[in-house]
């Protein structure tokens, strides 16, 4: 049987498809359908000629297997030293397989490579620190994981978060009016606190862009007011589109490239339409990555840079804090010993371990490194898309152990972790580890700075006069 | 057949591997691309090339990144390996002579006591390779037949070199042995694992123009902490 009900070779496209798939609660046929998939052996003999290079097989072919890579991946050690866990290995037996065998393979293979290039590597780059060629294997499963999309061996859950995008937009089915209604409703919330807060949507020729994750419109609107209300107190004008708001990026996880580019140019467009000096993006390493990393060359800019500059949020706060746009009461800064959660996609692939030491300068007395930190940290555990995919649960719920003992090794309670993958990796490890974890407490950066920011007089409420 | 040896296979040797290894070199570089490998490497060849010297550089001093730190013996060995490999072969008094003679370049020599320990820390350096393919899980569970041919390859050379060397009688089976096998290296080396005496440099640089020119280094500037 080619393809199923569920399971297909095709991307979803309309709301339809993506209701369909998601009736199929966590993908239980859509995975026993997989299992019939046909393998397209002539497309993907023709994709591995045109796209795989001699980056990548240069990579695979000088690889000596020294096994130096083993120790730089935090599933190899959280997985007891498995063989079956080094880079080398992972890549070697599924895309070094695919291209020896010139994409000769059959729908066993490709559920195996699906398991590996989702389950076993979080696409954190490390390993690529630590082997004398300077072999990526988190760039070739990416590469991978493209061939996979392709072909339809793509998680549950992805292939959704893929098909969420083209259709609403965002990684999840919010809509414009949704997020917009949102914004007026924590505007709402907060104004009687703040008066003269506002999120100015579609503002023209702005200083600032913001742009967000969908989760915090659907899950965590808050997040959405303290953003507003830190500009407000910054004195920053700004806007938020009300097309191309959010700046994730599940189509990368997923390996979904033409969903990529639909992604970034969406965001592109925006900055288009309303000329805004610079773009922030919020506490989320991924969406940076999309949108600002990967983002120019999915969108064919011959610069690799983006239209604008964008900043990532610790880069904003960081430089509000140094410009004195936002003041700290140093009688409120965190006493407590505290710690930072280096995100792999902005601070190894973007440089910016500077501005989160900024930050922590300023709010806290008491900050501890942890032992592998800034372009050397590990992965939280859930990157990649590992924390959102059900079929590899346990797998990822192993993949936390590392983080978790880093934690614990600096004798912090409390992590800050500007990204929403590590903060929820941080937060499950709570639920999973719960004897362990029991005193952890995690937090993004926007919460701690309300705690402690000092308002200027004439944006408190004013009392009744007399 | 010593003869043959020193003479057209000699030449027929030279000419595969400095061809091979030439071809290797265009072909990589030419199979980069800034679509593909999403690097923009000619709008931004100056921190480019600023974030690929950094990044070859680093990882030819002992110590010099993280991962030769935290493996002190790998580093050991592997350096131990390769000093002599590189220098023996080039600068070895006999080595040059023979150049000279057939190529007609000069080169300036080692004092021999030094290219004598040269050689032996080259050796154990060898054995040393050898022993963490038995002796560190991760390598023996990475190692395949290519591996050992590849070290196999390297090693006669180095080791039939020093028996030449060192031996006080059956020297001419040595030096036969040192000669052949120093030629079917040169004949392996373009294709073959040990295409890495070049592609080291080009996989080097290229990992390090990634992230000068795109993954981070307008902030940390080109060098990054390897």
């Amino acid at each position: 049987m080619p393809e199923g009900i569920f399971c297909k070779r095709a991307p979803l496209t309309t709301e339809e498809e993506v209701k369909h798939l998601l009736s199929d609660k966590g993908g239980k046929q859509y995975y026993a359908e997989m299992e019939n998939l046909e393998v397209d052996v002539d497309m993907l003999r023709k994709d591995l000629e045109e796209t795989c290079k001699s980056r990548t097989r240069t990579w695979l072919e000088v690889c000596a297997h020294c096994g130096m890579c083993a120790e730089s991946c935090f599933l190899y050690t959280a997985n007891n030293n498995d063989p079956k866990q080094i880079p080398s290995y992972k890549i070697q037996h599924t895309l070094g397989e695919l291209i020896r065998r010139k994409g000769n393979v059959d729908t066993k293979f490709m559920i195996h490579c699906m398991d590996v290039a989702w389950s076993q590597c979080t696409t954190c780059n490390r390993c690529s620190m630590y082997c004398p060629y300077g072999i990526d294997t988190g760039v070739m499963m990416s590469y991978l994981r493209g061939l996979l999309f392709k072909q339809g061996f793509v998680p549950w859950e992805l292939k959704i978060g893929s098909g969420m995008h083209r259709v609403y937009g965002a990684q999840m089915d919010v809509t414009s009016e949704d997020f917009v209604d949102t914004c007026e409703w924590m505007v709402e919330e907060n104004e009687e606190q703040w008066p003269g807060l506002e999120i100015p949507i579609d503002k023209e020729d702005a200083d600032i862009m913001y742009v967000i994750n969908a989760r915090e419109v659907k899950h965590y609107p808050n997040d959405l007011a303290e953003a507003a209300i830190l500009f407000h107190i910054a004195g920053e004008n700004w806007t938020m589109p009300s097309v191309g708001w959010d700046s994730t990026s599940l189509t990368m996880y997923a390996g979904d490239w033409e969903g990529c580019k639909m992604n970034v140019e969406r965001i592109y467009d925006a900055v288009k339409r309303l000329r805004p000096k610079t773009i922030v993006a919020t506490e989320c390493g991924h969406a940076f990555r999309a949108t600002t990393i990967e983002g120019p060359y999915w969108a064919g800019l011959e610069s690799g840079e983006a239209p604008v500059r964008f900043m990532h949020y610790v880069e904003w706060v960081a430089e509000a804090l140094k410009s004195g746009k936002l003041k700290i009461d140093p009688e409120k800064r965190i006493k407590t010993p505290i710690t930072l959660q280096d995100s792999c996609n902005y601070i190894r692939n973007y440089g910016l371990s500077e501005a989160t030491r900024t930050i922590m300068s300023y709010i806290a007395t008491d900050f501890h490194e942890m032992e592998n930190n800034r372009e050397h940290n590990y992965c939280c555990g859930g990157g990649g898309g590992f924390n959102g995919i059900g079929r590899y649960r346990t797998e990822r719920n192993i993949g936390l152990k590392p983080k978790l003992q880093q934690i614990q090794a600096t004798g912090c309670n409390l992590v800050v972790a500007p990204c929403h993958n590590c903060w929820d990796a941080i937060r499950d490890m709570k639920e999973v580890y719960e004897e362990e974890a029991k005193d952890l407490e995690w937090s993004f950066i926007k919460p701690l700075l309300l705690q402690m920011v000092i308002v200027p007089d004439h944006l408190k409420p004013q009392e009744d006069a007399e | 057949m010593l003869n043959l040896l020193y003479g057209p296979f000699l030449y027929i040797a030279v000419a595969v591997f400095v061809i091979g290894m030439i071809v290797r070199v265009v072909l990589y570089i030419n199979g980069l691309s800034q679509k593909l490998d999403r690097i923009a490497y000619k709008p931004k060849m100056g921190i480019g090339l600023k974030g690929a010297f950094h990044s070859i550089i680093k990882w030819m001093i002992p110590g010099g990144t993280r991962a030769w730190r935290i493996n002190p013996f790998m580093t050991a060995v592997f350096f131990m390996f390769h000093i002599g490999m590189v220098l023996l072969p080039f600068f070895l008094l006999q080595h040059a002579v023979v150049i000279e003679y057939m190529f007609g370049i000069s080169l300036p020599a080692l004092p021999g006591a030094l290219a004598d320990i040269l050689s032996v820390v080259a050796l154990l350096g060898f054995f040393g390779l050898v022993y963490r393919r038995f002796a560190v899980p991760a390598a023996k569970a990475l190692t395949t037949k290519q591996d050992w041919l590849v070290l196999a390859l390297a090693g006669l050379p180095l080791i039939t070199g020093i028996m030449f060397r060192f031996s006080t009688s059956g020297y001419e089976f040595w030096e036969f042995a040192h000669i052949l096998t120093a030629e079917i290296f040169l004949i392996a080396a373009p294709f073959t694992k040990l295409s890495h005496i070049v592609l080291f440099f080009m996989t080097r640089a290229q990992i390090g123009m990634d992230y000068a020119i795109k993954r981070g280094g307008q902030n940390r500037g080109p060098a990054f902490p390897w």
